[in-house]
């Protein structure tokens, strides 16, 4: 500190970093770069480890057989499935009730904000069936969940025969310590949503369903399947949630271990685990799931009926069984007893899973970077808009200085500090009206749905898509002209201050984005920032204009489309590139509606009016 | 399976002030009884009661002072041989003879529902209560499950129960039975075949509804005679479907529901299936002053109206010293739900204060319900003393009603907890870093520093000074 309070050194501190800016910004922005690609290498990676001690050393026999029981339950499921056209509701209760639980239904129904094109759902009712399975001598304190979303098509089939066999295989035994609730949903995620909600007895959507009859406790935690098939080749795990929660590692853990035990392939995001470490392969394919697992998180939507029980501090993961070409096929037996073996394991939880990592990345099943190691990398970008901040702040305070002493001694003068009434004067209207154009992108879509249909000719989803994109590019339109009705009397500290405040805004926020879901954060931070640094109305304002449209949030997650895609192996054109664009434009506003996903209000009340700034930076006169 | 009810042990100890006076030579009583119930789910109950009395020196006078009157709840309590093995001591033939040979661990511990009591009262000897005898009684609880124990089978025996036959009477026991309730066997329909086949029966008025018991005598000497032993076997003719059981009149649900870990509410959903009777039932609440409930937003509502209860008390909490305490009679209308709703914030604890296991939760004791429920029989007063034990479980209270004594689940609620680790000492480091830096940094920047220049110049200076200060004119 004393540093900074000696005015001679703070000077040449403050000329330091004025003239250096440019070079260390630079470094900054690469170093933040580099730091993310290098989390993939072995010193910043480790091997996971399981941290509870009630679910570490104790071994379990898994002793399910119930393979053929679970295939003739899939069977019959499907059968009545098919014949109903719907959740057989009648004939799930009743085969819960024979293997001896005890059964409940819940009915929902919602109403959509717009419909829902993917899904092809507007006004959705159903009814879940869900059946706890008591805990012998115990007083239903706490419980285990084991879901099944069943969707509109006839996925899952094999799940739901699994989850019966493996109920009637637990309800034999003794040995369980918690209840253990058997929930099959109808209308996948709406339907856990609706059974969530009942459950905590809470209403967080406006989804209107019946209360809950039966209860068992707090939940610890749940587990999630969806298989389709009577073989599988890989299990692949989910454990991206609502708004890039996590589950805590040792769940994760626990499933590896499993996987270990049983010889199981074992996937995540859809990639094997690389085995060598040591050379640079290992790192390489490591780093294609980290970027996978950086663009799900980022998504904030559930991947997966687990992602909605992180919210009520539930830890979950979803198990999907992959049927591929490969060689050597696992029956549901082995799925069943990696499933019967975690859920015996979790039943030895004294406390809540606490003890492990709730931040992390993973670039394979078996390696995790911690919250400690990773988090540099987002500081090193963000810290490229201090410096410019730091850098336009000093701008102002010299300029400040010029006007009032021409010429005036650099030494001993007295700088006065800066007036800033008329500077904060000329960033309200700037301010207020792109904040204004993010509140008309967050409300109007939904709202303005059926005016648009009725003078178009489009459906509501679309109109509510291409509302969207229309109000976003009217905001590159409007804003820039405002300051034409403010003082010009100095043409350049007007947008000095304008862009010192953007850069302090767009730091705050995605400060802020990146604690809470690192992936978000880091994404838009190594799009936005080069923009947002580079922005003035001088030099080749086109290249300018381009690289600010190309780094805009809707341009990121167009981009992020693509990324996927290619990482995923299934690269897209142009045409499906534009149509997932729009398809995932209505999936993040319904998501929003129907599970309280937070992107959508933050990319249109946080980001984009932020970026709007930066763009009314560029077209100052 | 009805929700298992925590153990709740309750000791009165009513005490009175006169002390010690000479009475006469203690005369122990024992009467045991063991009642067989199979349930309609396959499962089948079984319920021992032992009770032990003795006269006693130690006396009582007059009314119960309630300021001796305690209430203590402890919501949570493993059942294990720790908790089996001083309570069999109790038994006046421990578990050597008598009914009480049954009460072998391994199988016990095998049930699916396990509730154990400890009862000590007095109880007038005479009419003006001049005098008093001690009561002890015992009462063990089980429900064998037809999926665990009986490994789907539904056929039961004492063997297969209890892997022991009765084969004497304990000869202390004034009175040993077994009672079998064969109420569907005795209808026309024959679901239910007892063997041996019972020499006596017992009918009576349980839970409102009229119930058929078969008898076996351990003191009838032929009983055991025999066979030497006495296994009591039921066969289902029919084998049960698998229904939902009978719901009873009165039942209730607890839960916390919210998320988070500021605040939460605590609802209790009071079910009253009967189709055309009202009545009321007495709730008691007791929870722990850590969480504070906000006694305004107390609602209840039945039939979506709102419910006023006839009578509220209310004792609020004090940290660290005694949980809150509401007690409150609500009218239950006929066919209905009530909820009863409270909302309530999690207060932090003192870091010294959390458990060794924080993060599982802190229980929340059960609430108790109390009522008189209207029973679909009429029943008629009986003698207490001349009628089996298990009939002053649910007593009657004037023919048309009887008592019940419910306690709801126990809860488990989270409140914010530490991290009690490695980081969290991190954490605490890192904010006090931070802490220190703000003063500095905020200093930084909102203050400008400017060079006070050295005093230069002699006293000529300084003079000149003096002067063009009195004149008027700006120093040099």
């Amino acid at each position: 500190m004393g540093l900074l309070s000696d005015p001679v050194r703070r000077r040449a501190l403050a000329r330091l970093v004025l003239r250096l800016n440019a070079p260390l910004c630079v470094l900054s922005y690469v170093a933040g770069i580099a730091w993310f690609l290098a989390l993939v290498f072995p010193p910043l990676t480790q091997r996971t480890y399981m941290s509870e001690n009630a679910m570490g050393s104790t071994m379990v026999e898994e002793q399910f057989a119930g393979g053929d029981r679970a295939r003739a339950f899939a069977r019959d499921f499907a059968a009545h499935r098919k014949k109903s056209g719907a959740l057989p509701v009648a004939w799930l209760e009743r085969t819960m009730r024979s293997v001896g639980l005890e059964v409940y239904t819940q009915s929902f129904s919602r109403k959509l904000p717009f419909p829902d094109e993917t899904h092809e759902r507007y006004m959705v009712s159903g009814t879940n069936v869900y059946g706890i399975l008591r805990a012998p001598r115990a007083a239903s304190t706490e419980s285990l969940v084991l879901t099944v979303p069943c969707g509109s098509d006839s996925t899952n089939s094999q799940a739901v025969g699994l989850l019966l066999a493996l109920a009637a295989h637990f309800r034999g035994q003794i040995y369980w310590a918690k209840d253990i609730i058997f929930l099959v949903t109808e209308h996948d995620l709406l339907g856990t949503e609706a059974w969530l909600e009942a459950y905590h007895d809470v209403n967080v959507t406006g989804m209107q369903s019946s209360p809950l009859q039966g209860r068992a406790g707090a939940i610890q935690a749940a587990v999630a399947l969806e298989l389709s098939s009577d073989v599988v080749t890989s299990l692949d795990v989910a454990v991206e949630g609502l708004n890039g929660q996590l589950p805590n590692l040792d769940l994760l853990n626990l499933f590896q271990t499993f996987c270990q035990k049983g010889g199981l392939l074992c996937t995540l995001q859809g990639k094997l685990q690389p085995q060598d470490w040591t050379s640079l392969d290992g790192p390489l394919q490591g780093l294609q799931t980290l970027l996978l697992m950086v663009l799900r998180q980022a998504s904030g939507r559930p991947h997966g009926s687990h992602g909605l029980f992180l919210r009520y501090r539930v830890e979950a993961l979803t198990l999907r069984g992959i049927n591929s070409f490969r060689q050597y096929k696992y029956d549901l037996v082995a799925v069943g007893k990696a499933l019967e073996g975690m859920f015996r394991k979790l039943n030895h939880l004294l406390e809540r899973l606490h003890q492990s990592f709730f931040l992390y990345l993973l670039p394979a099943l078996s390696r995790f970077v911690s919250i400690g190691l990773y988090m540099p990398a987002a500081g090193f970008l963000l810290l490229v808009l201090g410096l410019k901040a730091l850098e336009l702040w000093m701008q102002l305070h010299e300029a400040e200085v010029g006007l009032e002493e021409p010429g005036g001694a650099p030494g001993p003068s007295v700088p006065l500090p800066p007036s800033q009434g008329v500077g904060l004067a000329s960033l309200v209207a700037p301010l207020l009206i792109s904040q204004a154009m993010g509140l008309a992108l967050y409300v109007l879509p939904v709202l303005g749905q059926h005016v648009a249909t009725q003078y178009f000719p489009v459906a509501e989803a679309e109109a509510v898509v291409l509302t969207l994109l229309a109000i976003y590019a009217a905001g590159l339109a409007l804003p820039h002209n405002t300051h034409r009705v403010v003082s010009t009397q100095a043409p350049d500290r007007g947008w000095m201050a304008l862009k010192l405040v953007a850069l302090i805004y767009l730091a705050l926020q995605l400060g802020c984005i990146a604690l809470t879901n690192f992936s978000l954060g880091f994404l838009l931070a190594t799009t936005m920032v080069p923009a947002a640094a580079l922005a003035k109305p001088h030099g080749p304002r086109t290249l300018y204009a381009a690289l600010l449209v190309l780094t805009s949030p809707a341009a990121t997650l167009l981009g992020s489309l693509f990324l996927w895609r290619e990482l995923q192996e299934a690269p897209l054109s142009l045409a499906e590139g534009w149509q997932l664009f729009l398809a995932a434009l209505a999936q993040g506003v319904l998501e929003h509606h129907t599970y309280g996903a937070l992107l959508f209000p933050l990319l249109s009340l946080g980001l984009y009016p932020c970026w709007l700034l930066f763009w009314n930076v560029l077209f100052w006169k | 399976m009805a929700a298992a009810m925590p153990l709740a042990l309750l000791v009165l100890l009513l005490l009175g002030r006169k002390g010690w006076c000479l009475a006469e030579p203690p005369r122990d009583s024992l009467r045991e009884e063991l009642v067989i119930t199979p349930l309609p789910s396959g499962d089948v109950a079984a319920t021992f009661q032992f009770r032990t009395r003795w006269d006693s020196e130690l006396q009582r006078e007059g009314d119960t002072d309630h300021y001796f009157l305690r209430y203590a709840v402890l919501p949570r309590e493993v059942v294990c041989t720790e908790n089996l093995t001083p309570w069999k001591k109790l038994l006046p033939c421990s578990s050597k003879a008598g009914l009480s040979v049954l009460l072998k661990a391994d199988r016990l511990f095998h049930t699916s529902y396990h509730s154990q009591a400890v009862h000590i009262r007095p109880v007038c000897r005479n009419a003006r209560c001049t005098s008093i005898s001690w009561e002890l009684r015992q009462t063990l609880s089980v429900v064998f499950d037809a999926f665990i124990t009986g490994q789907g089978k539904k056929d039961w025996s004492l063997f297969r129960m209890f892997s022991r036959t009765l084969t004497e009477p304990c000869p202390l026991a004034s009175e040993s039975r077994v009672y079998v309730d064969i109420t569907n066997y005795n209808q026309d329909n024959e679901t239910l075949e007892v063997n041996p086949p019972p020499t006596t029966t017992y009918q009576d008025v349980i839970l409102g509804t009229r119930k058929i018991y078969a008898i076996y005598d351990l003191l009838d000497t032929a009983m055991i005679n025999n066979s030497r032993n006495l296994n009591i076997q039921l066969k289902w003719k029919r084998p049960p479907e698998n229904e939902a059981p009978p719901v009873p009149f009165l039942h209730a649900q607890r839960y916390v529901s919210g998320y988070g870990l500021q605040k939460g509410e605590l609802s209790t959903l009071l079910y009253n299936t009967h189709p055309y009777r009202a009545f009321p039932v007495l709730l008691l609440d007791t929870v722990p002053w850590y969480l504070r409930l906000y006694v305004h937003t107390l609602t209840i509502t039945s039939k979506g109206k709102e419910n006023k209860p006839s009578y509220i008390h209310y004792q609020p909490a004090q940290d660290r010293l005694q949980p809150h305490l509401l007690e409150m009679l609500i009218q239950l209308p006929a066919n209905s739900v009530t909820k009863v709703s409270i909302q309530f914030e999690r207060a932090l604890l003192k870091w010294t204060e959390y458990t060794p296991d924080p993060n599982h939760g802190f229980y929340v004791s059960p609430s108790v319900l109390s009522a008189l429920v209207p029973s679909v029989v009429a029943a008629k007063p009986v003698d207490w003393e001349e009628s089996p034990l298990f009939n002053s479980l649910f007593p009657v209270s004037d023919g048309s009603n009887y008592f019940v004594r419910l306690y709801t689940e126990p809860l488990l609620v989270n409140l914010p907890t530490p991290d009690f680790s490695m980081p969290y000492n991190v954490i605490c480091l890192t904010c006090t870093v931070v802490a220190v830096c703000y003063g500095s940094f905020y200093n930084l920047l909102t203050r400008t520093f400017h060079i006070e220049e050295p005093r230069t110049g002699g006293l000529a200076k300084r003079l000149a000074n003096l002067i063009r200060r009195a004149r008027g004119v700006p120093p040099l």
